[in-house]
């Protein structure tokens, strides 16, 4: 049994108390002495030029401060993107500017034109209001394959196209992986789409700026997942405003789900606009502006064909993937497509030869980037799909096609033909585990007792894999990444042994306070309570790249290791000294450090004083005081894996899917606190069901978004889901972080699409509805009952 | 939102006063006004609560029948209705979440009239009568299509008196996101005949199926209604459902209701 407090015990998580009271404080709760408060007038047409906004009469407006236009930032750069995709022909991407308010052209609904700062939000809002805007709408490029047609219109007029890119990867494979495909037994085609979604955190955007003229001094309270990248990104490219003048603070944030990664243009013109009026400037997005504004997610358009030979082993893979940029590039759009989606294609199967093909464009929609999973939900889904489709035109059983082809437990590492190199695995086992707990020996019986009550009952499956830990540096500078992706730490260890431990990964809702804090505590042996997690304040944290990807375990973890590490060494050099004993024979065990073979010891505690009352200290060749920093920077991602099992009941008349049992087999390595690991599972599986069953944002032909509000926008609820059975139990540590760990953040989200769209594909089978080889997401009770009636 | 003056009377009286000035509007639970307000989409210069009269509230049986005050919450009438009609608290028991029910009320959802609200099924299916600070309206007369009602500006609704049939049910099938009804149909079976409302699937709001109500006149069962089929022109396509597919549902739902009717 692990120790309450340590790696490996279901300790409550520490913040909730606040949360669930009611008590975090978020971006929201900050009011700043003479705040001002900022309305965006933002765009109702999907693409228009601009020919003159007039905006006297709204400055004119009762405790107005001033209007801002696109003028007011000629001198200011636009959004910067944070990652540069070389297409097929080793041409860069084409990367328009992205400016902070809408500069002669509007491209999509949402977009901001003008800004009114006032004294109250409501006169800001009355104010924008008056403000007059000439603008010619102009015809929208709202399909992809529309918006590449020679006669589309284009969103960014120096643009020759609307083709961000035509991405080829492994471009060296396709010769091959046609040739396979020319000589393969058997061919499966599946196109599909992998549908947009909004992230819809439960705190919308919030973002407070504040300009202390004295010190020269820019603060940035703001709703991010990752502060440092944005005094980076927002300093350097967008106001020009160095690290040292600029302080960005996340405070308690209420989920991100990657939207909350990438760098708005509310940040930039906060800040800007705090340092022009001298008074702090607050804005609050509206729940139907995120719907506008907030990064959207996925939007692939895919067909994906899967090549066999005689004895059904996958031969290879060809994919072409449409990937919707939306008008402008938000902060890593470019990588979730192509990086995180193209190198995962291999999924858990030993395919040789694999080529995928990814354009990607813009499109007059809002910006599209990642979200919960990004790049890996799309890949994981087509191949996932394709596989279960392979399986019925073959008329073998899905899931033993799937383990034929599994890479086995004894090829690890494993290199794929996509690049990546997985370390660890176990498919056979989770998958074994799955269909043990999913109880599939009983499913015939609970088919029968479905069909008594009118019901078709199906079950599916889905194996995964994701690349989390993200990422190497030196690997991803290679791949067009502008920035590194290692993880920070600083642990301050004060006089009487309490630590403080700054973290560069920042938690909004995965509780890294409490499974953090677990590591220290474990690893020095003291209760958990004395170590305090501090998180988001770019004042007090190093340079830490922030939280996304399932990385802050694995890599911001890994920093807290290293560096707790580098004070374990230097405290047993006092206790050393204390002790009047060779270091080499100082045991720390239970927050003691002792001299081995004798009853000599010292307790945390003595030795920390020590450190800050250096009377009896080594100080000629130690320097007094307990601090240290490490970085970490990955040598490799982590290979999450896992089997997901869904089991549904379709109602044939109406075409409603319930999802009667969902069960999970993951292998996330090491697990420091299982409670919060499968509390990550199971929103990463409502979310990934959302997706599949309920989420859609839809835009109609002229750019308006359909789906603009929870009228419309089904997000799923409790009553949607069942009760999910997860397990962990088949670990396979992660072998090159001091860990073992892999990351669980984004798994549930990844499995479970394919898993309920097989699973529903698979009742209508068995009932007979065999020309239904497809449903394309969100399987929503209308589109299923088309299916099965044939149209 | 922008501003306005807010008035919450004690009497009807003072309510119809207060409502007979331009610009001044009636309010409810708010559940869809004020929504409608945050949003600007609507901006009446006087709001009138009618929450504060307590003639306008309750669940009342008599005369075989169940009168209930147009300011009654869908949570009062799920749970004082029961007794009398629980065909009609069970329809109320399931608008929107609990939060809804508690401020919602039946006068608001009746004068608002969404094509896709689940009471006016209810009334149109019980032939109620609505009940204003000036008149009686048969409920065939009051629903006028999409949010289109016989009420007058100023005029108030107090009360619905529902006649209580002898079978009913309503059978809703909910819009994915909103919950409201996708199709909700509400079926009554009185010694005189049967009635059959639809609602959530017409573009003309709220309607009765003449033919199902002909066919379960002569005999209540679901088999009945084997043979018919509601013509998909004039239903609603949306996000959500094409005509064809509301057209269908209307069909299921009402054998369900006749089903839970028993
Ligand atoms: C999340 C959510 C889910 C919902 N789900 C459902 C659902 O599943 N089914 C459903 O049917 N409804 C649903 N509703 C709507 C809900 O039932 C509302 O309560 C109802 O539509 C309006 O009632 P109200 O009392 O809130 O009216 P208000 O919003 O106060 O008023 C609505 C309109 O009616 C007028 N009005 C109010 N009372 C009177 C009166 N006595 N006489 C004359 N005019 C009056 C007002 O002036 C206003 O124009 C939902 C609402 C929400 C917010």
């Amino acid at each position: 049994m692990p120790k309450d407090g340590g790696i490996g015990a279901s300790t409550k998580r520490r913040e909730d108390l606040r949360f669930l009271t009611g008590n975090g404080r978020y971006t929201d709760d900050i009011n700043l002495r003479g705040q001002a408060f900022a309305h965006f007038l933002r765009s109702d047409v999907a693409h228009g030029r601009i020919n003159r906004i007039d905006t006297a009469a709204a400055a004119a407006m009762p405790g107005v401060l001033r209007v801002f236009t696109a003028a007011d930032f000629a001198a200011v750069g636009g959004l910067p993107c944070g990652w540069c995709v070389t297409d097929k022909h080793g041409q860069p991407m084409r990367e328009p500017k992205h400016p902070v308010l809408a500069d002669g052209k509007v491209r999509h609904v949402g977009d901001p034109i003008a800004v009114v700062v006032a004294e109250t939000y409501a006169q800001a809002r009355d104010a924008a209001e008056a403000i007059v805007v000439d603008i010619t709408e102009l015809p929208a490029a709202i399909n992809m394959k529309a918006a590449l047609a020679p006669d589309a219109p284009l969103v960014h007029d120096d643009l020759p196209s609307n083709l961000c890119y035509d991405w080829g990867f492994v471009e060296d494979n396709k010769a091959a992986v046609d040739e396979a495909f020319r000589t393969a037994a058997h061919v499966t085609t599946l196109e599909l789409v992998n549908n947009r979604l909004v992230a819809n955190p439960m705190e919308p955007r919030v973002a407070v700026g504040d300009y202390d003229p004295w010190n020269d001094q820019h603060t940035l309270y703001t709703t991010s997942q990752n502060p440092h990248v944005i005094r980076l990104l927002m300093g350097a490219f967008v106001l020009g405003i160095p690290e040292h003048k600029l302080r960005v603070v996340a405070p308690d944030v209420g989920g991100g789900f990657g939207t909350k990664i990438f760098h708005y243009a509310e940040e930039a013109f906060c800040t800007f606009a705090a340092k022009q009026l001298k008074r702090p400037v607050k804005w609050t997005c509206s729940r139907s502006e995120a719907f506008m504004t907030d990064a959207h997610g996925r939007d692939h358009v895919t067909k994906i064909e899967l090549a066999l030979d005689k004895d059904n082993n996958f031969t290879a893979i060809r994919t072409e993937t449409y990937a919707n940029m939306g008008a402008y590039l938000s902060t890593f759009a470019p990588s979730v497509p192509t990086w995180l989606h193209g190198t995962l294609m291999a999924g858990n199967y030993r395919t040789p030869l694999i080529y995928v093909n990814v354009k990607a464009v813009f499109t007059n929609t809002v910006p599209v980037d990642a979200y919960r999973g990004a790049g890996r939900p799309e890949a994981t889904f087509q191949l996932e799909r394709v596989v279960d489709k392979a399986a019925r035109e073959l008329g073998v059983d899905p899931i033993e096609l799937r383990r034929q082809n599994f890479i086995k437990p004894d090829q690890f590492p494993y290199q794929t033909p996509v690049a990546v190199v997985y370390d660890t695995g176990n498919y056979h086992a989770t998958l074994d585990k799955l269909l043990e707990i999913s109880d599939i020996a009983g499913f015939e019986a609970r088919r029968a007792d479905s069909a008594r009550r009118g019901k078709l009952r199906g079950f599916g499956v889905a194996h995964y894999i994701e690349a989390c830990g993200i990422a190497p540096s030196n690997l991803v500078g290679q791949l067009g990444a502008r920035a590194g992706l290692y993880e920070s730490a600083t642990v301050r260890v004060n006089a009487t042994g309490s630590i403080s431990v700054y973290t560069g990964s920042h938690a909004h809702g995965q509780g890294h306070e409490t499974s953090f804090a677990q590591v220290v505590a474990e690893m020095i042996g003291i209760d958990a309570k004395q170590i305090d997690i501090v998180h988001g304040d770019t004042a007090n944290t190093p340079m830490g790249m922030g939280t996304y990807g399932s990385r802050s375990l694995a890599v911001g973890g890994s920093a807290i290791v290293k560096a707790t590490n580098k004070i374990i060494n230097k405290a047993k050099k006092i206790a050393a000294h204390l002790l009047e004993a060779s270091e080499d024979d100082i045991e720390l065990k239970d927050g003691k450090f002792s001299v081995a073979g004798t009853d000599k010891s010292v307790d945390w505690a003595g030795v920390t004083l020590a450190a800050y009352v250096p009377h009896n200290y080594p100080l000629e060749n130690l320097e007094p005081g307990l601090e240290e920093t490490a970085f970490y920077d990955p040598s490799n991602f982590t290979y999450p894996s896992g089997g997901y099992g869904c089991e549904v009941e379709v109602d044939p008349e109406t075409g409603k899917v319930e999802i009667v049992a969902f069960s999970a087999a993951d292998d996330f390595g090491n697990i420091v606190n299982p409670m919060i690991v499968e509390g990550q599972v199971q929103g990463g599986l409502a979310q990934g069901i959302g997706q599949a069953l309920l989420e859609s944002c839809v835009y109609d032909d002229n750019g308006q978004l359909l789906s603009g509000s929870y009228m419309d926008y089904a997000m799923p609820r409790a009553d949607d889901l069942p009760m999910f059975k997860v397990d962990h139990s088949c670990n396979t540590p992660c072998t090159h972080n001091p860990l073992g760990v892999k990351g669980c953040g984004e798994a549930g989200a990844i499995g479970s699409p394919p898993a309920v769209v097989n699973a529903v594909i698979d009742a209508l089978h068995r009932a007979g509805h065999t020309h239904v080889t497809h449903i394309d997401m969100p399987l929503t009770p209308a589109r299923v009952w088309a299916a099965i009636n044939g149209n | 939102m922008y501003a306005f003056d807010f008035v919450k009377p004690g009497t009807l009286a003072e309510a119809s006063e207060a409502l007979s000035h331009d610009g001044a509007l009636p309010l409810a639970g708010g559940q869809t006004l004020i929504a409608a307000m945050k949003q600007r989409l609507n901006a009446p210069e006087k709001l009138v609560s009618l929450t504060g009269i307590p003639e306008l509230k309750g669940v009342c049986a008599g005369d075989g029948g169940v009168t209930i005050g147009a300011a009654t919450t869908h949570a009062a009438v799920a749970a004082q209705a029961a007794a009398y009609y629980p065909a009609l608290a069970a329809l109320a028991g399931q608008i929107g979440d609990p939060a809804v029910r508690n401020r919602g009320t039946i006068g608001g959802s009746l004068a608002n009239n969404d094509p896709a609200a689940c009471y006016p099924s209810a009334v149109l299916a019980s032939g109620a009568t609505i009940v204003t600070n000036t008149r009686e309206i048969a409920a065939d007369d009051f629903f006028q299509g999409m949010f289109t009602t016989a009420l007058h500006d100023g005029e108030i609704i107090t009360s619905v008196k529902f006649p209580v049939p002898q079978k009913a049910a309503y059978a809703k099938f909910q819009q994915p996101a909103s919950r409201f009804a996708l199709t909700g149909v509400f079926v009554a079976k009185f010694a005189d005949g049967v009635r059959v409302a639809v609602t959530g699937a017409s573009e003309s709001g709220v309607f009765r199926w003449t033919e199902a109500e002909a066919a379960l006149t002569a005999n209540f069962s679901a088999a009945a209604l084997d043979g018919l089929s509601v013509p998909a022109d004039g239903m609603i396509g949306d996000l959500h459902g094409t005509p064809e597919y509301r057209a269908h549902l209307v069909k299921v739902m009402t054998k369900r209701a006749v089903v839970a009717a028993g």
